[in-house]
């Protein structure tokens, strides 16, 4: 075994710079998997999160569209409903414009009726319903920012101005909440609804969307029907889905995210195929006569195929795997520097799998023609030819 | 090595008998061997001298178990070798023979310990038996200073010294060499087949050498003359 790597080792550094241009295209190719797996995952992180017994109602025509806050109560009457709230979509930022995150004004003590997943303190609980500016934030948001309970902070909204005109508005944290390990799930921030309404200058007694929790999941069709139905009609009538329909037909208002990524992965892995399948052919060419040589020592088929192979698996490993190890990095790097935008953007062990799949599939089928060329050449053709 | 080997037995470790070989040439058909008969006896150092295109290289290749013939009969150390499989030959070639080539055909990216070694990959050795056996063959030829050198660190005779320890490693009883010293000057040459007299003298390797050179052939101990694919003289065992 010992003697076959060395072999592989010294074929692989034969040509160094060819080796390298090779294993360099590999790496980039990884790299870049690895980016627009993390970038599908943050687009579709929402829809991994969401519960199976949670329907979102919208307005009919648009998200962006306020319904009437009235909306709420009747929602909770319905059968199948456990519970009912209402959020709205605030536009917060901290400083920076560029450095959005989600905030969402809400009535605080249904928080956990609605997501029983967000856990809190008792005390947390009183500081936080006691105190009208309080602000409830995800534990990955406090560390991102360097929050902790009892600070006061400016939140900017970048579409609700106060009674004043002024767009700072004044919040204080009360609690922290931990979710579901989820950074996602911990890059958000809950005020009170009752705060934010009186306070605002427009848009008063108005949500942005209702989240009902519904007592059986396989009612789910059937709420959502009852809830359309009951506001058809009216001069804002309203879309429930479920809450993955909902995440995913947000993720796909940016267009169909999958889709793209698997369209370009399709041509850069195409394209590759291309560049190390031929330099693998090449480089296996220059080597016929010592092949047959090999093959004249008594070197079998199997055992010369599998010396080609283990070339070409060298180099899509070597190069895959130091790929999707800087994927990793960068998308890590990235992660935390896109935090408010992205908060799902991360590696997942799932994506890492795939590229080394990829990458195994990637040296086996480069090396495959050049693999069978070796096993099949013919020995007194090859060493006339010397 | 066997190093205390005595040529006692003169029986005929090559046997070709009635054997014919076509190559195609485009849509031609060209008949290289026309009904070869030849006996090798163990031992023998035997020359194999005729011009070319006369069928030296075909035939050496139909005993060394690279080709198979199209008619006739091919034995080597009592094996019947021209109906194996090519899996068979394949394991028949790592056991039994051992090649020499004119441009030696070392592996330039191993050095010239690991080259020795090659064969020997094939076989159930341990690194460590390996590497004793590969510098047993090179000090046979002499060449363990060397070892730790590539091929393209070594003269055309050294090299040709390493593709020689790598023929003989594996112990094998047929010695099959195609122009030794075709590559080499004349007092290399010499050298190169100084070599081949004491494997063959002291170690009872059993040589065929295909060459050019007369005064190569005037080396072994028996020479066959090969013209137009037919033997002309001494197929029979010496």
């Amino acid at each position: 075994m010992g003697g076959m790597l060395q072999i592989v080792l010294g074929n692989l550094m034969r040509k160094k710079l060819r080796t390298l241009f090779t294993l360099a295209s590999v790496i980039i190719a990884f790299v870049l998997f690895a980016l627009l797996g993390g970038l599908s995952r943050a687009f579709t992180s929402g829809v991994e999160l969401a519960g199976a017994d949670r329907l979102i109602t919208q307005h009919k025509v648009s998200f962006i569209q306020p319904m009437p806050l009235a909306y709420v109560q009747r929602v909770r009457g319905m059968d199948g409903v456990r519970a009912a709230s209402h959020y709205t979509w605030f536009g917060a930022y901290f400083q920076d414009p560029r450095q959005q995150f989600a905030l969402f004004p809400t009535e605080m003590n249904t928080i956990n009726d609605i997501y029983p997943e967000y856990r809190i303190s008792e005390a947390e609980r009183e500081q936080l319903m006691s105190d009208r500016t309080g602000l409830m934030i995800g534990k990955a948001m406090a560390e991102l920012y360097g929050w902790s309970l009892g600070d006061r902070v400016p939140i900017f909204s970048s579409i609700y101005p106060l009674q004043d005109g002024s767009y700072s508005w004044e919040f204080t944290i009360r609690a922290i909440f931990t979710g579901t390990g989820n950074e996602a799930d911990e890059m958000q921030a809950f005020a009170h609804y009752d705060y934010f309404n009186e306070a605002r200058r427009f848009g008063r007694d108005s949500v942005g969307w209702i989240v009902t929790r519904i007592e059986e999941p396989e009612q789910a069709d059937a709420v959502a029907e009852q809830i359309d139905a009951r506001f058809a009609n009216s001069p804002t009538e309203t879309k429930t889905s479920t809450e993955a329909g909902w995440a995913a037909g947000f993720a796909a208002q940016f267009g169909n995210i999958g889709l793209i990524v698997q369209l370009v992965m399709a041509c850069v892995f195409f394209t590759l195929l291309l560049i190390t399948g031929n330099t693998m052919a090449q480089a296996v060419r220059e080597r016929t006569p010592e092949l047959a040589v090999m093959k004249t020592l008594g070197f079998g088929e199997a055992r010369l195929m599998s010396l080609v192979l283990a070339e070409s698996l060298s180099v899509a490993l070597i190069g895959g795997v130091v790929g999707l190890l800087l994927g990793t990095v960068l998308v890590q790097g990235a992660a935390s520097a896109l935090a408010q935008f992205f908060p799902g953007l991360t590696m997942s062990a799932a994506t890492l799998g795939w590229g080394l799949a990829f990458a195994v599939a990637l040296g086996l089928i480069t090396g495959a023609w050049p693999a069978w060329r070796a096993g099949r050449l013919n020995v007194v053709t090859a060493l006339a030819r010397r | 090595m066997n190093e205390a080997h005595v040529s006692t037995a003169r029986q005929a470790i090559v046997r070709v008998a009635g054997v014919t070989k076509q190559y195609r040439k485009g849509r031609q058909s060209v008949e290289v061997l026309h009904g070869v008969d030849l006996d090798i006896a163990d031992g023998e150092f035997c020359a194999l001298m005729g011009p070319s295109g006369s069928g030296k290289t075909t035939l050496l290749n139909l005993i060394g178990g690279l080709d198979q013939p199209d008619r006739g009969e091919i034995g080597v150390a009592g094996q019947r070798i021209d109906r194996m499989s090519s899996r068979d030959l394949a394991r028949w070639r790592a056991a039994h023979v051992g090649f020499i080539f004119q441009f030696y055909n070392l592996m330039p990216v191993l050095t010239a310990q690991r080259n020795v070694e090659l064969p020997l990959l094939l076989k159930r050795m341990s690194a460590r038996e390996r590497r004793e056996r590969a510098r047993l063959a090179l000090e046979i030829v002499g060449l363990t200073d060397r070892a730790g050198h590539r091929p393209g660190e070594l003269s055309g005779g050294q090299q040709q010294r390493v593709a020689i320890a790598r023929a003989i490693v594996s112990d094998p009883s047929l010695l099959l060499a195609d122009e030794p010293t075709g590559d080499l000057d004349r007092d290399t040459a010499n050298e190169i087949l100084d070599l081949l007299q004491t494997l063959n003298q002291r170690h009872g390797k059993t040589i065929l050498m295909v060459t050019h050179d007369a005064a190569a052939a005037e080396r072994a101990s028996r020479l066959v003359h090969l013209d137009k694919g037919r033997i002309l003289d001494g197929s029979g065992a010496g």
